[in-house]
């Protein structure tokens, strides 16, 4: 069996090379089926599945209940306010949640005391608390705000660092794509959106650029005289900095990944639904989407954008010729 | 000599780190041992992490109306007062985003905290123009108010006047049922205007002229029971009020004119945030400035009110936008599970790079190292200086880390293994990668710092601390790779075991050399097929800089 290592010699010396630029269709159908699927799915799922904090409402939580059944609640919460719709779900170790409507104060608090009663604990060790619908919608506002200023500000710094508005183009739909597709498998996979899910994928954000951005580096880098080569076209040359620098772009994945796939586990085993989960998901699909995107489609993009350049045509035309 | 150089740069820059860290670390043992107040060798915990209670206030306002900072900063500071007032220690008061007030309070508030915490406290006199008892409104004629007449027909004389009552003040007054909410939470009323309200036991409904006398001209306010004349104590609890220069002469003003009405007029409202508390009828002119407000109070309800007075109205109204409450053992229980998954991260990440980098990985898991003692000075620090608190995100944030710190290792030591593949040796290719490296993590973690800064400045609450452990990890990530990661590999470059190109050393690539003699020359090894050979002549062809190729022409030419 071939090392790693060995075909990480091999890529770089371009005696083996995976065609990531020539078979772009492929590269392209496969992101957009990606995310045709991302945004169908959760519409005949009946749409995102929007947190407490999205909806608003009121909730309870008791502490300290390993043994106690689930279904005690329901009753309890039926015998103050009837048919109102009640979720119920372990958090933690030992906390049981339970969510309804907005509740007004003084059935919430006598939901309060039905709950303890029917659970034969103290009522102290049941705190209810409630969490208006303008909450989520806030920090969603910011979060949309944070995420323009900041693909505003990347735009240009890339432009500027690359000197080709045509990188960060090609960055940015690479972007946008890991994100549309992240937020279809969010939705598939039927997790609620919460604020800690919106940090999840603010900090796809900042990983997916990370990735394109080496690999980009490599792009401009062997490219820097592509107009004089007379051996390689643009695209080659592109797909040999790709091929170049994919055990590093794997590597670089896969270490990102670990830990992400640690908190997933952890937090998901030990802790159910929460912050820990909900942020490790976003992350685990972003970062493996992310990966993709930066070898698959940012660089094939980058080409397609550029390869009609006048000067860049007439240097292909030169290398078709020494062929 | 260079060698030299190189090794006393590499182990100046491992002085660099080890001041820093020794430094930080210093002012923290400083810190705790001379008590500084917040000092620890251990950062706080958000609520998230050790259980508590945190509420979001939002003010009240009408579309398009906004708040100015100023306001807001005063509403925190009455807020912050109120509850030291109640004596719950270790509240943190603090502004969210642009409008928010974010308090996080140990344990879970009583009643009357959370009360004391949004009522805005708005006290304000006004004359009574007119009242009555409350009619249950049973149906509702729906009457639109804004068709009415708001202008009163003729300039009213002073705030007692009947021209107040217009049309529509008339028929809201009318339409009024004490008994069905009427009043939004946290609802500011205009001073200039008349108001229509009900007392707060809900029995009577009122009109009321204008705000004569503002509460923030009360300079001060105390509860106490009420003694009659023979000086005698009842049971009755009432606010005693004093008031500043200017609360006393307006008071003085209107007392004098009140005194002279008949009744109702001669009533003087006393509304707290809206609901009249009380409506005594003017007995005395009173111009030292001290009046009582006797009601319903308990002791309890007095102190509250009196307190409420004391620390200040809010300057504007707020709602509790969100209560959220999180038991001590899920805090301790997700702390446990952060630092598991972290663990768990840090390891398996290790255990990759091992197989991946060899003897790197040591490098690797000494820098990882490094990094998290730097983390957690740096937390330590904040949490004292700037009182830093580390939230359940927080910890995700520095999880998620430890992979994106570790890739900047990679780009490095990918980088060097290019070096060697062009077949320099691993001093030289150690110094080259590190020059291309240090661009590519440079221009990647600016990436990383213009996202946290962004989400940091525009943002707020959990996205806020993600950002900035996000933020303060990429700095420190670049510290550790230029100050630690860079240097290590310098003096390792040097050591037998990995200039030779051992096959654990991770820098063996032995397995197929395209070995590089010179300028425009290639070797190619003999194993290779023929086929092979050929394509491998081709593409060493095809590598040739330009410099070379021209050379090569002109040679051949």
């Amino acid at each position: 069996m071939t090392s790693f290592k060995q075909i990480g010699n091999d890529l770089y010396s371009g005696e083996r090379s995976f065609d990531f630029v020539g078979r772009r269709k492929i590269w392209y159908a496969f992101a957009a089926l990606a995310v045709i699927l991302a945004i169908l799915l959760p519409i005949f799922r009946g749409g995102f599945n929007f947190g407490i904090e999205f909806r608003g409402g009121s909730e309870f939580r008791l502490t300290n209940s390993q043994e106690l059944p689930l279904e005690l609640a329901e009753p309890a919460i039926h015998s103050v306010v009837p048919e109102v719709a009640v979720v119920i779900s372990k958090v933690g170790v030992s906390d049981i949640r339970i969510q309804t409507e907005q509740l007004e104060d003084v059935e919430s608090e006598a939901a309060r005391l039905a709950l303890a009663e029917a659970y034969k604990v103290d009522a102290s060790t049941v705190a209810s608390s409630f969490i208006g619908p303008n909450w989520g919608a806030d920090v969603t506002r910011q979060a949309i705000t944070g995420l323009l200023v900041f693909l505003v500000l990347v735009s240009i710094l890339m432009a500027v660092y690359f000197r080709s508005w045509k990188m960060s183009l090609a960055a940015l739909i690479a972007l946008l794509h890991d994100l549309v597709v992240t937020a279809g498998v969010y939705a598939a996979v039927g997790f609620e959106i919460t604020p800690a899910a919106v940090i999840g994928f603010l900090t796809i954000l900042s990983y997916s650029l990370y990735d394109t951005v080496v690999v980009f580096d490599k792009v401009r880098e062997n490219t820097l005289e592509i107009e004089y080569s007379e051996t390689r076209t643009f695209g080659e040359m592109v797909n040999l900095a790709v091929n170049q620098t994919l055990v590093r772009s794997i590597n670089t994945s896969v270490v990102a990944v670990l830990p992400v796939a640690a908190i997933l586990f952890v937090g998901s085993a030990l802790l159910g639904a929460g912050t820990l989960r909900d942020i490790a998901l976003a992350l685990f699909v972003g970062t493996i989407v992310g990966t993709y995107s930066s070898i698959f489609l940012a660089p094939p993009i980058y080409v397609h954008l550029r390869e009609n350049e006048p000067k860049l045509k007439s240097a292909a035309d030169k290398v078709a010729a020494n062929r | 000599m260079a060698e030299n150089t190189t090794s006393s740069s590499a182990k100046r820059k491992l002085g660099w780190i080890g001041g820093i860290a020794a430094f930080f670390a210093g002012l923290i043992i400083w810190g705790v041992a001379s008590g500084q107040p917040g000092a620890a060798y251990v950062p706080e915990l958000a609520l998230d992490l050790q259980g508590g209670t945190s509420i979001i206030l939002t003010p009240t306002l009408a579309d398009g109306e906004s708040v100015d900072p100023e306001q807001l900063t005063q509403a925190l500071e009455i807020i912050r007062q109120r509850i030291d007032g109640t004596g719950v220690s270790e509240a943190q008061v603090s502004i969210q985003g642009e409008q928010n007030i974010l308090v996080s309070i140990p344990g879970t508030p009583d009643a009357n905290t959370l009360q004391l915490i949004k009522a805005s406290a708005l006290l304000e006199f006004r004359p009574v123009i007119t009242y009555g008892a409350n009619t249950v409104v049973t149906e509702s004629a729906a009457v639109d108010f804004s068709q009415l007449s708001d202008t009163p027909s003729a300039t009213p004389a002073n705030g007692s006047d009947a021209l107040w009552v217009t049309d529509r003040v008339k028929a809201q007054f009318e339409a009024l049922d004490c008994t069905q909410a009427f009043r939004a939470a946290g609802q500011v009323d205009d001073p200039a205007k008349p108001l229509v309200t009900c007392d707060d036991t809900l029995a009577l409904k009122y009109i009321l002229g204008p705000v004569e006398v503002f509460g923030l001209n009360i300079s001060n306010a105390t509860s106490g029971t009420v003694t009659t004349q023979t000086g005698a104590s009842t049971n009755d609890w009432a606010v005693n009020l004093e008031f500043d220069a200017d609360g006393t002469a307006a008071f003085g003003t209107v007392t004098a004119r009140l005194f002279t009405l008949q009744s109702p007029q001669n009533q003087f409202a006393i509304t707290l945030d809206g609901l009249v508390i009380t409506a005594p009828a003017t007995n005395a002119v009173i111009t030292n400035g001290q009046a009582q407000i006797t009601g319903s109070f308990t002791q309890e309800s007095a102190t509250v009110l009196a307190d409420q007075l004391k620390y200040g109205a809010l300057p504007i109204g707020f709602e509790i936008q969100s209560q959220e409450n999180i038991s001590a053992t899920l805090g301790e229980d997700s702390l446990a599970a952060g630092l598991l998954a972290g663990l768990i991260g840090l390891i398996v990440v290790v255990v990759y790079m091992t197989f991946q980098y060899r003897g790197l990985a040591s490098v690797v898991l000494g820098s990882l190292i490094v990094a998290a003692l730097l983390v957690y000075l740096a937390v330590a620090f904040l949490s004292w200086r700037q009182g830093y608190r580390l939230s359940l995100a927080g910890v995700a944030g520095l999880i998620v880390a430890i992979g994106i710190t570790a890739d900047s290792f990679i780009v490095y030591f990918e980088r060097v293994r290019d070096e060697l593949r062009e077949g320099k040796t691993l001093e030289v290719a150690v110094e080259a990668g590190w020059k291309r490296a240090l661009r590519t993590i440079l221009v990647s973690d600016a990436v990383s710092i213009t996202a946290a800064v962004t989400l940091y400045v525009l943002t707020s609450s959990s996205v806020r601390g993600f950002a900035f452990t996000l933020g303060l990890v990429t700095l420190i990530d670049l510290l550790v790779v230029a100050l630690f990661t860079h240097p290590m590999l310098q003096l390792l470059a040097r050591n037998k075991f990995f200039a030779s190109g051992h096959k654990w050393s991770g820098f063996d690539l032995s397995a197929s050399r395209a070995a590089y003699l010179g300028r425009a020359e290639f070797r190619v090894s003999e194993v290779l097929a023929e086929g092979k050979a050929e394509k491998a002549s081709k593409e060493a062809k095809r590598r040739q800089t330009i410099a070379e190729r021209k050379a090569k022409e002109a040679a051949n030419d």
